[in-house]
């Protein structure tokens, strides 16, 4: 480690504890997750890690996923969206209701329904940032009024089915182009006949393309003379994440390929980190969480801002809405019931503080994954739905307890 | 004499950052015991770890208190024995009263019920020792700092208070409220009270301390024995930086351009209040390559002026012409003020002026984030590149530009406040108490800056409680009385004597 004086006043700098402690909280997540998943590949004798399963989970998690990056991006904010689950149930239900019963073909009613998730974020955000009515009032009523609309458009009915075309958001997978000429380079039968090549390079690619930006990042940070992580620090963390995504896409490539929403999830979630980390946007939404009145006086449109954070939210409920109907391919009364706390939970086991300005994109993902396992998991087990609502509480609590004791240590 | 407090060979090390190296401090029964020394010198840990706060077994060194060895595991533990610290910042509940906030956490009660006859009236008796003519019922917002600050004495000698330590208890006081809070101390230690004193006006120290320890990148440097040692500010100064300081405001010659900025019959109503004028028609204007000051009595309306100005960050019904090189700008918002060259520095470095989870690099950049982003995507090297240049600039003491601001010093976090309007390149800048908290080193190195930003053609304003500070760095001076400009002179005609009577002669008219 570098010793180095700044100035010839300045405190000498001990070695890198400081980035050990601040990365610590990013590692234990990580671990956690390789641990839940390796006691429950364990207890159910490698179901959980089957490509099948693999691919239900993802097709299960999807929605929790997407909606769980809105709503790290409200809480970072200094906000809470309750309403996530109805305007799931809603606008699936009025995509259904426009496709069955007026025939309206799917390109326009996806379209409409992400329109009409926003216009509900964007409904709700104008009462919490102009009307400055507290987020946790608005939404519980939002929260109320859509389950009440849902209801009252289906009226205990099931609508469905819907075109084959739209089912595919949310149960396609990735055509495959390359398996033909997968031949051309000797021998592969090890893969098996129906290995899906394209799938293998698409995550093949995304383990690069996530090797190359994080080292440029650490170079970047090293030549300012920034506190970086150690070394052997960064090369096993990202050498963890590429075996995942590279393990995972192998696992997925011979079942049936990348599911077409892992595609829509990934890209959004590069898309949210982008946003958070190097974005403006992103920037002026952390400095608005953490202090409000200095942000407002350091030239930021504080109302502004938590408005198109909602707008947001309401955009990705919209399209969580449209995944989920397509996957139980039809509309339902109980659509997206408890979303919210599935995608609230995640956020706060991830790491996201609850009075705001703290919350990563990662961690939010890996929180959202850590519920999912449990689910998952103990399902496969078949532990009975209300002892999962016990141990689930217990781990958020657990999380988020060991969050706050490494805080206050410091 | 005796000891009542031995700190011996105490060290502190923090993430990345070493503040304290085998510190010495004793301080004697019934002295007033003065700690000086820059900014991020450890002055604040020492007395956080005497008091609790890092509780035994975070630090390394032994504390010894009337006599015997004390390991405290928090600040209750310290209170038992009478040691109180007032903090650097307040903490008062704002919307409970006075009584309520003497008492919190120390009722006195009968099975938990607290019995408020008797709260109120020893609060009565506790104000009337600290010399504070309020109510016992009145909220502690409607209170001024310096009521605030003696709020806080009261509170603790409310606990029986031995050993009280006061961290910058002037910093946000102006003379007046100083030489009060001063006198009191004297008058705690004819009644065998000992205090530790921290503070950065060194002739307030010169004045009533009796030992002072001058702490420098933490480690102790000496002790002065004012007893034995005749002592002024300079001998003060060269301990703290190990050299001498000749000069306390670097020279200036002004070069003074045509009319900059300038406002003209500005009225602001109290934002709570529709209808009460809080500032009543002010006609004022800076030059470019200008210094110009504005003095006055805490609550004459200075900062709401500011403010106000500044995108109608404070009041409602703002009125009055904003004018940018004679020509007319909209300050309606912050964002336009900022815009039209504007900028202002708040007084309040905690609540208003930084993200205290953040790191020193993004409060740097945040008034000004177009100055390193394409397209709204950051160029994060450039980002890095400024924040390192800020900081070796105004020399903020850190571990690096990732350090959160929420664990810096006082005075380095105003350097942080400071850095991110200077960054956004503002053509004129509206200063409130920028050097509060500061050491004499730092300040002469923020009024080199100021002097510079004048040199490149900027106007300056600056609010300021000091008036020495005014006087010397200033070339014209407003001052303000209750909303009103009450009168107006260059600097070099101008005195601590004039501006004075120019308020009170004010004062005078009004009754
Ligand atoms: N919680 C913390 N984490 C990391 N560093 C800290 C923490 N608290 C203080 N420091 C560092 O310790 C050093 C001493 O800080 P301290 O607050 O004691 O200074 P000070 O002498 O009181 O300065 P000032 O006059 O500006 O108030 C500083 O470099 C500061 O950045
Ligand atoms: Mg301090």
């Amino acid at each position: 480690m570098k010793h180095e004086t700044i100035a010839a006043a300045a405190p000498s700098r001990t070695a890198g504890v400081g980035v050990w402690r601040t990365n610590l909280r990013d590692y234990g997540l990580l671990a956690s997750l390789l641990v839940i998943m390796a006691f429950f590949e364990l207890l159910t004798s490698g179901v959980l890690l089957a490509p099948v399963n693999i691919t239900n989970l993802i097709l299960q998690n999807s929605y929790i996923v997407i909606m769980a990056l809105g709503m790290l991006l409200i809480i970072v904010g200094g906000n809470i969206d309750l309403s996530v689950g109805s305007i799931v149930g809603f606008v699936g239900a009025i995509a259904a209701t426009l496709m069955v019963d007026y025939k309206m073909p799917w390109v326009p009613v996806v379209g409409l329904s992400l329109l009409l998730g926003a216009l509900i974020g964007a409904a709700q955000g104008w009462f919490v940032a102009y009307a400055r009515i507290p987020s946790f009032i608005v939404t519980l009523g939002g929260m109320l009024i859509f389950r009440g609309l849902t209801g009252n458009i289906l009226l205990g009915q099931f609508v469905g089915p819907f075109p084959k075309e739209f089912q595919s958001i949310s149960s396609g997978f990735i055509p495959d182009f390359l398996s033909p000429y997968a031949s051309a380079f000797g021998d592969l039968a090890l893969f098996g006949q129906n290995f899906r090549w394209t799938s293998m390079l698409i995550g093949v690619s995304g383990a690069a393309l996530l090797l190359f930006t994080s080292a440029r990042r650490w170079r970047r940070e090293k030549e300012h003379t920034i506190e970086t992580e150690p070394f052997p620090l960064f090369v096993g963390k990202n050498a963890i994440f590429a075996i995942l995504i590279v393990g995972f896409s192998y696992l997925l490539s011979s079942y049936r390929g990348l599911p077409n929403v892992l595609i829509t999830m990934g890209a959004l979630i590069l898309l949210y980190m982008f946003v958070t980390t190097r974005m403006t946007i992103g920037r002026r939404i952390y400095a608005l969480g953490g202090n409000r009145l200095a942000a407002q006086l350091s030239g930021i449109r504080t109302e502004r801002l938590i408005w198109a954070t909602f707008v947001n939210m309401g955009l990705l409920a919209g399209l969580a809405g449209l995944i989920v109907a397509a996957r139980l391919n039809s509309a339902t009364p109980s659509a997206g019931n408890s979303f919210e706390l599935d995608v609230i939970a995640a956020c706060f086991i991830g790491g996201a503080s609850a009075s705001g300005g703290v919350g990563k994109v990662m961690g939010v993902v890996i929180g959202a994954f850590v519920m999912g396992v449990m689910n998952n998991g103990m399902s496969i087990l078949g532990i009975g739905i209300y002892w999962q609502y016990v141990v689930k509480g217990l781990v958020l609590l657990a999380a988020v307890y060991v969050d706050i004791s490494q805080k206050n240590q410091g | 004499m005796t000891a009542i407090l031995e700190m011996r060979g105490i060290s502190k090390s923090f993430p990345g950052v070493k503040a304290l190296r085998n510190v010495n401090l004793a301080v004697e029964a019934g002295e007033i015991h003065a700690i000086c020394g820059e900014n991020g010198a450890g002055k604040s840990t020492l007395m956080k770890i005497l008091s609790g706060v890092y509780p035994h077994g975070s630090y390394e060194g032994e504390i010894v208190y009337q006599g015997a060895e004390r390991r405290f595991s928090s600040i209750s533990d310290s209170e038992h024995l009478g040691i109180i610290i007032i903090h650097q910042e307040l903490a008062l509940v704002p919307l409970l009263s006075i009584a309520e906030n003497i008492f919190l956490g120390n009722e006195p009660a009968k099975l938990g019920v607290i019995d408020w006859d008797v709260a109120f009236s020893r609060t009565r008796e506790l104000l009337a020792r600290v010399g504070l003519k309020e109510s016992p019922r009145a909220l502690i917002t409607n209170l001024g700092v310096g009521k605030q600050q003696l709020v806080e004495i009261a509170k603790a000698l409310a606990k029986k208070v031995q050993l009280l330590i006061l961290d910058e208890p002037t910093a946000s006081l102006n003379e007046t409220d100083s030489d009060a809070l001063l006198n009191l101390l004297l008058e705690f230690k004819s009644h065998g009270i000992t205090s530790i004193l921290i503070s950065h006006k060194l002739n307030e120290l010169a004045k009533v301390a009796d030992q002072i320890t001058v702490l420098r990148d933490g480690s102790t440097v000496e002790t002065i024995n004012c007893r034995t040692e005749k002592i002024d500010e300079g001998r003060i100064i060269k301990s703290m930086v190990g050299r001498e300081m000749y000069e306390r405001y670097p020279p200036r010659e002004p070069h003074v351009g045509e009319k900059l900025f300038e406002i003209r019959d500005w009225r602001v109503e109290h934002p709570l209040h529709a209808g009460r004028e809080v500032i009543k028609g002010i006609d004022l204007h800076v030059n470019a390559g200008e210094v110009v000051g504005i003095a006055g009595l805490m609550g004459s309306g200075r900062t709401e002026l500011a403010m106000s100005v500044f995108g109608r960050a404070y009041g409602r019904n703002v009125r009055g012409q904003a004018l940018m090189q004679g020509r007319e700008i909209d300050v309606s918002s912050i964002q336009k003020a900022v815009a039209s060259g504007l900028a202002y520095v708040t007084e309040d470095r905690k609540t208003l002026g930084l993200i205290l989870n953040d790191d020193i690099r993004s409060n740097v950049t945040l008034a000004n984030l177009p100055a390193i982003a394409w397209n709204g995507v950051l160029d994060d090297h450039r980002e890095a590149t400024v924040a390192n240049q800020y900081r070796s600039k105004l020399n903020i003491r850190s571990s690096s530009i990732l350090q959160r601001t929420l664990t810096l010093s006082g005075g380095n976090q105003q350097k942080v406040v400071l850095s991110k309007w200077l960054f956004a390149n503002p053509q004129v800048l509206i200063l409130d108490e920028p050097t509060r908290g500061i050491d004499v080193g730092a300040k002469y190195e923020i009024y080199t800056i100021i002097n510079d930003l004048a040199a490149s053609g900027k106007g300056v304003i600056v609010i300021s409680s000091e008036m020495p500070e005014l006087l010397g760095i200033c070339d014209r001076l407003y001052v303000m009385n209750e909303g009103r400009l009450v009168g107006e002179m260059p600097a070099h005609e101008a005195s601590q004597e004039k501006i004075m009577a120019s308020i009170m002669r004010y004062e005078g008219a009004a009754q």
